[in-house]
């Protein structure tokens, strides 16, 4: 499949957003991944979400690390700039490239290999700075470009494709982003679509770092009996803590809710993320209730999924460094150069 | 017993402990003897160490200009027991010793062949003052006021610059005024002034300015319209990013806002620094990193990224002893080779090498001009000796007719009036390509950066005729590079000349003084000061038209030499090399020494010529 060039005919008839884009639009060239790849399933989400937010393609720029999920911003959104950069240090690139340019969406694209291993450093970092972000690792336990060696994110006990088991305590992403400041905090499975994509769309209205973990299964190496990142695993041990309602500010909230059920929490510009309770004593805006609680259904064996923290008013690294309004790349000579009689006084005083 | 004597020339050099907070009253020496318009060149010699190890503070007085250090010291103020032995070994025969006499010292202490300045410092300050801490620091200023006696510095110059130092902190300025006097006072009435060095007011000094290469680099930097800075701490460039913080804060916040026109990152290392630089390069900010040579060791593989998807950069290397942690507060030159080849694959990169703070800040604005028209990494390579020691220096200049050169770039008309845009397309055959800042057009001009192997239009190709294309792009590209970076400097002999000699960097005061040396003594030696990588034809032409040139470096495998063979194709037996690597500073002495040696060699008949 993957020699075939996409067609980039469209029908006519293809629904458009309120900005004249079809979802086709929003696509990238054909995945060469495998068949039946969570990852693929990801990109599509990114696709519906950007599509419905009404977001203009190019406004987006797409980086990436190294590996198998790194490889995916070619999939989706073709007409944004993308950055296939080095292994494990996406976080980095992603934050020049924020710094120079706040007007833009930012999406990083990592893998459990490229994120809990050689990139650990930098995706710490980049959450405790608050860059302005949607960080999504599409976590299936095994480095699949290099043909299943274990990940760092890979649980204790669960075997390999061949058999062996993993003695290694896995690396908990979800704890670390709540540790280090991420204002954002998801979990979700590529196999459903329907909390992954509000859950993307909330992630890009936020403002500061959003840390999306998605369990994406890995149909070559990390989908058999024993391993716990598998369709079949994650399907039966999938406890969603919350259904989430994205909605943009100038929309009228209509739909229905039992009382007592829902909790709204304002975004910066005026959206609101309405999330159903699906465990009716989850508070997601208790950093510290939320880190026991997934701690105690971890030790459970359930693998917690849904918007797990949110912070309201959240702040971002811009915000941080008080920068001026609009690109710092596209200041001229007028605002960023002394001059010539500054430069006078500069060396007047070094006499 | 001999006593030098000299006028406007000596070097007077500082034994102290660090924190102990002789540094700035070390400074206040230097500087008094600048208002008397006589150029001074200091240096730092410190150790790792934050308080309670060694430090020295090295001034060369020369009324000449001649800013290289001399080696040998004239005048040893020496404040600290502990290197009391090697620091009175260093006197020259006739020199002068000048120590805290509080405590006796037995005969065997001393060598007889040097003049003994003994002053009972610490007797003098626990009698003046109370508080521990005023004992140690004014125990400074007393010291300096008895040198303002022994050498006929004026002492309203001193108190001219405490004046200024602390403005508006009156009892400050008194309390350093007091101390000051004390100390002159006590030398004039118990100990021969002057002695045999002494400074005369003269006229030497003229516009320079008294700054160090790190303050002037960052100040490049800002006047060269970096917004973006990443820098992890690191000796010797952590002033660098120190003082690109304060001339932001001065120069870059928007007057009507309060907001900053610059965002600068303390990385949680070296590699997201650089990261970090690199995708601001990539999203159209000047961007930069500052580093020294373990750095640039952590930053190589982001620095291909950099080379192979072209993205500008600047990266400043402040040089310092190597390999691994080496000689961390020491000079050197010693990362030429690992900078201009930086990376695995095959990469050559643009380097410049400032000699003084004032090509620090010339080349540190042009860097980021040469970055985005190249489209790739550029290495400002200056040194801990430029970096971290205030220099007279010629004054900063700038046209504000000067517009950055923000390099090919394809704008939304462009793009819209339906001009072909290839990333990786060579339309000018220069080697460079137009890119385009994401977010530019709707539906043109996007396009997927990457390090792997991309045909013209970056589309990722495993194509080897698509590889082997754009390799020879990159390599045309480089050729193109020649043409914009900094030209060599010729100084030719005042006669006709059979040797040549080549350096580059700190090297340069050394080198300016050792010519003129060399030259009193009939050695005629053509000078060519190399300011960049790649190098230019005139550099090969220079070593083709001597027999023999000089390679001056400061490093031990002649790094300089080493790029000169391989890439501007010189004949490797004309080229010798000086080479300097001890991690102090390079002399005029030493140079002086090794051209003498193997000049003589090569004017000597050979035996055979004379049997036959």
């Amino acid at each position: 499949m993957t020699y075939i060039a996409k067609p980039k005919l469209h029908h006519p008839t293809l629904a458009k957003n309120q900005v004249g884009y079809t979802r086709r639009d929003y696509e990238g060239t054909v995945s060469t991944l495998c068949a039946g790849c969570g990852h693929d399933s990801i990109s599509a989400a990114i696709v519906q979400a950007c599509w419905e937010l009404d977001i203009e393609p190019h406004r987006v720029a797409k980086l990436s690390g190294i590996g198998c999920s790194s490889k995916t911003p070619t999939y989706f959104l073709g007409n944004s700039h993308g950055f296939n950069s080095v292994h494990g240090r996406m976080p980095s690139v992603l934050t020049g490239a924020n710094l120079a340019n706040r007007d833009l969406i930012y999406l990083g694209v990592s893998g459990d290999g490229d994120t809990a291993s050689i990139g650990l450093g930098q995706f710490a970092h980049s959450v405790r700075r608050g860059v302005n972000m949607v960080y999504i690792v599409e976590n299936n336990g095994v480095y699949g470009l290099t043909k299943g060696q274990f990940s760092a994110t890979a649980d204790k006990g669960s075997k390999s494709k061949r058999g062996v088991a993993n003695t290694d305590e896995p690396l908990d992403m979800i704890g670390m982003a709540l540790l280090l400041g991420a204002s954002y905090v998801a979990r979700s499975f590529s196999g459903d679509k329907k909390q992954l994509v509000p859950l993307i769309k909330a992630a890009i209205e936020h403002r500061g770092a959003a840390f999306i973990d998605v369990i994406s299964p890995c149909v070559a190496f990390n989908n058999h009996p024993g391993s716990t990142k598998s369709y079949d695993y994650v399907r039966a041990h999938n406890e969603a803590v919350s259904r989430l309602d994205f909605m943009e500010g100038r929309e009228e909230i209509t739909a229905d809710y039992a009382a007592g059920t829902v909790i709204d929490v304002a975004q910066h510009d005026g959206s609101v993320v309405r999330l159903r309770k699906l465990a009716p004593d989850y508070d997601p805006t208790n950093r510290i209730k939320v880190m026991n609680y997934l701690q105690e259904r971890a030790a459970a064996g359930e693998v917690v999924t849904g918007l797990l923290y949110v912070q309201p008013d959240s702040a971002d690294l811009h915000q941080h460094l008080n920068t001026v309004e609009g690109p710092l790349g596209q200041l001229t000579e007028r605002e960023l150069c002394p001059g010539s009689v500054t430069l006078e006084r500069i060396n007047a005083a070094l006499r | 017993m001999k006593r030098i004597e000299a006028v406007n020339d000596c070097v007077v050099k500082f034994a102290n402990v660090n924190g102990s907070g002789s540094a700035s009253a070390n400074e206040l020496f230097a500087r008094s003897i600048l208002r008397m318009g006589v150029p001074v060149s200091p240096r730092n010699i410190f150790p790792s160490n934050i308080q309670g190890l060694p430090t020295w503070y090295e001034v060369r007085v020369n009324e000449s200009g001649y800013q290289g250090r001399r080696g040998g010291v004239d005048l040893m103020v020496a404040m600290n027991p502990q290197t009391w032995a090697e620091d009175l070994k260093e006197i020259e025969s006739g020199g002068y010793l000048f120590y805290d006499s509080s405590r006796p010292l037995p005969k065997s202490k001393f060598r007889d062949d040097i003049n003994v300045i003994g002053m009972p410092l610490t007797e003098i300050c626990n009698a003046t003052y109370s508080d521990p801490r005023q004992r140690q620091l004014f125990k400074n200023i007393v010291y300096v006021g008895a040198l303002s006696a022994l050498m006929e510095i004026d002492p309203n110059e001193i108190e001219k610059l405490f004046s200024e130092q602390f403005k508006g902190k009156e009892a400050l300025l008194q309390s350093n005024v007091k101390a000051l006097r004390l100390g002159r006072e006590y030398a004039q009435q118990h100990l021969s002034c002057p002695i045999g060095l002494r400074v005369k007011r003269a006229n030497n000094v003229g516009s320079k300015i008294f700054v160090d290469g790190n303050t002037a680099a960052a100040l490049g930097a800002v006047y060269g319209g970096a917004t973006v800075c990443a820098w992890y701490p690191i000796t010797p460039s952590s002033s660098l990013a120190e003082a690109f913080i304060k001339h932001c804060q001065k120069y870059r916040v928007d007057p009507a806002t309060g907001r900053n026109r610059y965002a600068i990152i303390q990385g949680e290392d070296e590699l997201a620094s650089v990261g970090i630089a690199i995708g601001a390069g990539w999203n159209g900010a000047r961007a930069f990193t500052c580093t020294s040579g373990p750095g640039i060791s952590l930053m190589q593989e982001f620095i291909g990224l950099a080379y192979f998807a072209e993205i500008p950069v600047v990266l400043i290397d402040v040089q310092r002893g190597g390999p691994s942690t080496g000689m961390p507060t020491r000079t050197q030159q010693s990362d030429l080779l690992s900078c201009a080849y930086a990376s695995h694959g095959d990469t050559r990169h643009v380097l410049l090498f400032p000699e003084d703070p004032t090509e620090c800040f010339e080349f540190s604005a042009k860097a980021f001009d040469l970055a985005e028209r190249l489209q790739t990494p550029v290495f400002l390579m200056t040194d801990l000796d430029i970096g971290m020691n205030t220099r007279l220096t010629d004054p900063f200049q700038w046209n504000d007719s000067r517009a950055y050169d923000r390099g090919k770039v394809m704008g939304y008309e462009d793009l819209e009036a339906g001009k072909e845009f290839g990333r990786y397309l060579d339309v000018d055959g220069d080697g460079i390509p137009y890119r385009t800042y994401p977010g530019t057009h709707p539906t043109r001009g996007a396009y997927f950066t990457r390090g792997t192997t991309k045909d013209r239009y970056a589309r990722y190709s495993e194509a080897g005729p698509d590889y082997v294309d754009n390799m020879q792009r990159l390599m045309r590209k480089f050729e193109s590079a020649k043409q914009l970076i900094p030209r060599p400097l010729l100084k030719p002999a005042a006669k006709p000349a059979r040797f040549g000699a080549i350096y580059y960097g700190s090297t340069s005061p050394a080198m300016a003084e050792a010519l003129d040396v060399l030259s009193a003594r009939g050695i005629h030696v053509n000078a060519l000061r190399v300011r960049g990588f790649p190098f230019q034809d005139e550099i090969a032409d220079f070593v083709a038209s001597h027999p023999w040139v000089f390679v001056i470096e400061q490093n031990r495998d002649a790094q300089l030499k080493t790029l000169l063979i391989n890439e501007a194709k010189v004949n490797p037996s004309r080229l010798l090399s000086v080479l300097h690597y001890d991690g102090t500073p390079i002399t005029a002495r030493y140079i002086v020494e090794q051209i003498s040696q193997h000049a003589s060699a090569r004017t000597v008949v050979p035996l055979k010529k004379v049997v036959s």
